[in-house]
């Protein structure tokens, strides 16, 4: 960055400090878009060599013509122009910057659109009142009322940051040009009226929002295009929160209960993904009599996307649910029609349940569970679909806490030996990354008797990627269990498959040991593993030879200095000499780097 | 608007032409200021209207090139199946295009400026020197000529396995679909790396296959209706309301086919080829090979019109299907009221038909018969022997010479009309050029019919 002094001493007399300045100005220009680009982000520097004056007469107005440009140099200036307020000369004329963020918030491109909307906002705070009034507000009229959808568009993320700050006329043109938006011909324009419509509504007064926004949100709600409907459902959200209580029923019920009904599945989708926010804008006696059955119906609806919603948002309801009686509104209500769900036709809706189903026990206690929950967790368990029996072990813990996994482990047994087995690598993977939680949760017994093999099992894995996790999952273990479990149980195993044929099986070992070493501590690792390592280093394979190197690079530091003196370094020196290129380079590595030289 | 004039008339130097410059779809903007046609060389030319009537070259960009898809050993041609227009939402110009297999977006935009002014060279690109540099310049936006420049910007592909036939934009402005033999796909216009598929007709085996899409289209302005119609004939309408699944349809249009007249033929000469919304929703265009009919969306069972395109050909099926002529995909189009449709047949000709007079018009897009500022000449085809001299046999017409691409002006009545590598464009010989309002009463007054029989 250079300062404005040096530039401006510079300027007297040719001299050639001004070169940078000048070519970034002349690669504003640049066929190269990278070039361009790089040159708009370093605008403040530009910006700064030109002083205040020349950026206000020169540089802004050349860069309100530059719309032509691709997006991202586009994008990149609108932000620019956000944090540009200093380099104008101040808020006094912070208004300058205006003519380049209204054309950038005109062009076709949402991402920069949204962009120059977001500057736009950002300099609205640095405008005085009498500013905001004069250049600000007349700007949002101008856009407001653009000839094309995209200075409309933008218009709509305009009119919260100015309203608060104008006088009462002005007020009354912005709400007058708030709810033209809200009709306009383009469902574009109605769509981005509808995004903000809550935001407008929270800088509104009340008396405002009861009349104005209130007969919006109704049309908005019941408008032609689905696209715009589902919208006015997030605006329920902002809008119920502003109301006080005995006007939510008169004001916006009515209108959610349609949109929770409404023919198109994408609406009442979006009022299944908003419903925890509705219940907490709504009450607990409005959700009581009203939310509830709608919850009900959403958890019953014909398309599945729709119960797919609902259904994540199983747990987050009844947990929302007000205390005194929300155990009789889940047993009564909200429980047959999830066990309904437990054998639906769509797995995306049967995982997304079983993501959240065991968070019901917290809620439910012991008995309830055990009663009414426990059947479906092992229905669920038994599932056709491997996600859903994962999303249940993945949450095992929930269940733990209240009843114990006991009543659990007949079931998980099967299941979890299936997934483990199952065709399909990424499900192999998924169930090995569970592995640890499981362990934690059954204990180290349980763990032994059924699990350990199937740990194993997967050392030798044909999918590379799966050996990976299994030995990372190997060192897990061992943090929970403890080295002296390691050594009882996996460590002669890991050890054994150094004299497997497979090459692949051997190399396995070696990336154990890399991953075990550490958890294992210094005696296992010197005692165990290193004999084992070293011996490999006569391995035929060249690929198990360079391993040899990279391990005992690995395990030196976890060697006291005499092994590493009397053993390992003899064996990195022959390793150094051999006939593979790779051998030798991985070992002269792991000689300097262990810095036996 | 029976009795149409060219005004303008647009080809490639012909008779050298090459299949390359064959017009492969022809399509008016919405406010039919402008045209764009594809051919088979993955070329787009749009033409403006200029405020004389006429239709001239705006823009001409290379949409699609040859591909090959190096995991199936496929060619992928360029040639463009579809284009259609965006509603004009925004100064600029924005258009999909497609080929079998890729979906582009193309945007047209006009600049009639340019930056001059450099620190460190001159204008020509020489460099100044550099000690001579005294004083930073910030360049300036000059005018020059208008620049028409069309680039792309988004590239919808991967989510077709079979070829492209339809793409249609949805009246929320938003989303459109893409339409192969046996999926239907929905997009949003600014993403590119997703879509949903919404319709599935793919067997779990496909040698239980038993028909493909042939056709598929957004309704004009309820967002949520879609018409697809398949290779055995059938319609269906699709309400992407009720489900995220459109597999199950709202309604399905089809006509009983008496079996007493079923042949070899019947299934192929059924098929639909194109399928097209009238302007104020209501009725569906249909065209298959020998007919187009306009169905009433309340009415399933059989159709409200059906007219008859070239009937006499019903005793030469079997020479089209040697020549597969009788696969040739002929599309069809409404006027700006719903009140005249339009499809093209063989031998460079292409039919009209009033719907309320159920008068009719076949005529001749061709050199030798079109003169400019002329009104058109009504021809007609005889079976036997010719009852005047223009008449022409049906054994003389020439089956290679074929009108398959027809376009209306939204408003005003306008066609045009694709004929291998020419583009006609007729206007109403009643209306004064260049005078929208004018267009609009001619069209509600009697249609200038010729005396042709009726069907």
């Amino acid at each position: 960055c250079f300062g404005t002094s040096e530039v401006l001493m510079a300027g007297a007399d040719g001299d050639d400090s001004l070169y940078p300045i000048a070519v970034l100005i002349d690669e504003l220009r640049n066929e190269d878009v990278q070039l361009r680009l790089n040159s708009i982000k370093k605008l403040s520097t530009i910006a700064l060599a030109l002083g205040v004056e020349r950026t206000r007469t020169e540089l802004l107005p050349f860069l309100t013509d530059t719309i032509y440009d691709e997006d991202e140099v586009l994008l990149a200036l609108a932000e620019q122009l956000g944090n540009f307020t200093m380099l104008v000369g101040g808020p006094e004329y912070v208004h300058c910057l205006l003519p380049p963020l209204e054309s950038l918030a005109t062009v076709e491109e949402t991402v920069v659109r949204d962009k120059a909307v977001e500057s736009l906002r950002k300099i609205s705070h640095e405008h005085s009142p009498v500013d905001l009034e004069v250049h600000f507000e007349p700007l949002v009229k101008r856009l407001a009322s653009g000839d094309w959808f995209t200075s409309r568009t933008s218009a709509c993320g305009l009119f919260s940051v100015c309203y608060p700050r104008v006088s009462s006329t002005v007020k009354a043109e912005i709400r007058q040009h708030f709810r033209n938006l809200c009709s306009d011909d383009t469902p574009m324009v109605r769509r981005a009226a509808a995004s903000k419509l809550g935001e407008f509504a929270k800088v509104l007064e009340l008396d405002y929002v009861k009349s104005d926004i209130i007969s919006l949100f109704t049309a908005l709600a019941s408008d032609e295009q689905d696209s715009v409907r589902l919208l006015a459902v997030e605006a329920c959200v902002s809008i119920a929160t502003l109301l006080p209580q005995e006007d939510l029923e008169t004001l916006v019920m009515p209108t959610l209960r349609q949109a929770a009904e409404d023919k198109s599945w994408r609406v009442r989708y979006m009022v299944a993904d908003k419903f925890s926010e509705l219940q907490k804008a709504v009450g607990p006696e409005i959700t009581k009599n009203d939310l509830v059955p709608a919850f009900q119906n959403l958890l019953k609806d014909c398309e599945a996307e729709v119960r797919a919603a609902a259904a994540n948002k199983v747990k987050e309801f009844c947990e929302n649910l007000p205390e005194d009686s929300r155990e009789t509104i889940i047993m009564t209500h909200i429980l047959p029609c999830v066990k309904e769900l437990v054998s639906d036709t769509n797995q995306h809706v049967k995982s997304a349940l079983a993501s959240v189903i065991m968070g019901l026990s917290t809620i439910l206690g012991k008995d309830n569970t055990i009663e009414h929950l426990l059947p479906l967790f092992l229905a669920q368990l038994k599932d056709e679909c491997p996600e859903v029996r994962l999303n249940i072990i993945s949450n095992l813990d929930c269940v733990n806490e209240v009843i114990g996994i006991r009543q659990l482990s007949q079931s998980l047994l099967p299941a979890i030996v299936e997934l483990a087995e199952d065709a399909k690598w990424r499900v192999r993977l998924a169930i090995i990354e569970y592995m640890p939680l499981l362990a934690g949760q059954l204990g180290v017994e349980f763990f032994d008797e059924k699990l350990n093999s199937l740990c194993m099992a997967w050392l030798v894995d044909h999918v590379y990627a799966i050996r990976e996790a299994a030995t990372c999952n190997l060192t897990k273990l061992v943090e929970k269990f403890g080295a002296e479990w390691a050594q009882n149980t996996i460590v002669p195993k890991v050890l054994g498959m150094a004299n497997d044929p497979n090459y692949l099986h051997r190399m396995t070992t070696l990336f154990c040991i890399n991953a075990l070493s550490e958890a294992c501590g210094q005696e296992i690792t010197t005692k165990h593993m290193l004999p084992v390592v070293l011996k490999m280093s006569n391995d035929q394979v060249a690929n198990v030879r360079f391993n040899v190197a990279k391990s005992l690079q690995k395990i030196g530091p976890v060697l006291d200095s005499n092994s590493l003196q009397t053993e390992v370094k003899p064996v990195l020196e022959k390793l150094a000499a051999d006939q593979d290129i790779d051998v030798k380079y991985f070992a002269q590595e792991a000689i300097s780097v262990l810095a036996l030289a | 608007m029976l009795s149409p004039v060219l005004c303008s008339e647009l080809s490639a130097l012909e008779p050298e032409y090459t299949e390359a410059d064959v017009i492969s779809t022809v399509e008016f903007s919405q406010s039919g200021e402008f045209l764009a046609t594809g051919d088979k060389g993955g070329r787009v030319v749009i033409f403006q209207r200029e405020p004389q009537g006429e239709y001239n070259v705006y823009s001409t960009f290379q949409s699609h090139d040859p591909e090959f898809d190096y995991l199936k050993s496929l060619e992928i041609e360029e040639k463009i199946n579809k284009i259609r227009w965006l509603p004009q939402l925004h100064s600029a110009l924005f258009l999909l295009t497609t080929n079998d297999k890729t979906i582009k977006l193309w945007k047209v935009s006009e600049r009639d400026k340019q930056p001059e002014g450099y620190n460190l060279k001159d204008e020509e690109g020489r460099v100044k020197d550099i000690s001579k540099i005294t004083s930073l310049q910030v360049p300036v936006l000059r005018p020059m000529d208008l620049l028409v420049e069309a680039s792309p910007r988004r590239v919808f592909s991967n989510a077709h396995a079979y070829h492209i036939n339809s793409i249609s934009i949805n009246s929320d402005c938003e989303t459109y679909l893409s339409a192969d033999d046996l999926r239907i796909n929905l997009w949003n216009l600014s993403i590119t790396d997703r879509s949903f598929n919404i319709v599935d007709l793919k067997p779990d085996n496909m040698e239980d296959l038993t028909e493909v899409i042939t056709v598929a289209e957004f309704h004009p302005h309820h967002c949520h209706l879609l018409a697809f119609s398949s290779s055995t004939g059938t319609t269906r309408l699709c309400d992407m309301r009720s489900r995220a699944l459109c597999d199950q349809h709202a309604k399905l249009f089809e006509e009983a086919v008496d079996p007493a007249s079923r042949s070899f033929f019947s299934e192929l000469i059924s098929s639909v080829s194109d399928v097209k919304f009238s302007h104020s929703g209501r009725y569906l265009l249909t065209r298959d090979y020998l007919s187009a009919k306009v169905w009433d969306l309340n009415m399933e069972k059989k159709p409200v019109e059906t007219y008859q395109v070239h009937d006499y050909l019903r005793s030469k099926l079997c020479t089209l299907y040697e020549s597969d002529c009788i696969f040739d995909k002929f599309e069809c189009a409404w006027n700006g009221t719903d009140s005249v449709i339009m499809t093209g047949a063989y031998n460079n000709f292409f039919r009209m038909f009033d719907r309320a007079s159920r008068r009719d018009v076949t005529l001749e897009a061709s050199r030798e018969v079109c003169k400019r500022r002329a009104v058109l000449r009504p021809r007609r085809v005889c079976i036997g022997r010719k009852r005047r001299e223009s008449d022409i046999c049906v054994d003389s017409l020439d089956f290679r010479k074929k009108v398959l691409h027809t376009a209306w002006h939204p408003t005003d009545n306008i066609i045009a009309i694709a004929a291998r590598n020419n583009l006609y464009i007729f206007q109403d010989r009643h209306s004064p050029s260049g005078h929208h309002g004018v267009h609009r009463i001619e069209q509600e007054t009697a249609p200038q019919l010729e005396d042709t029989p009726p069907q």
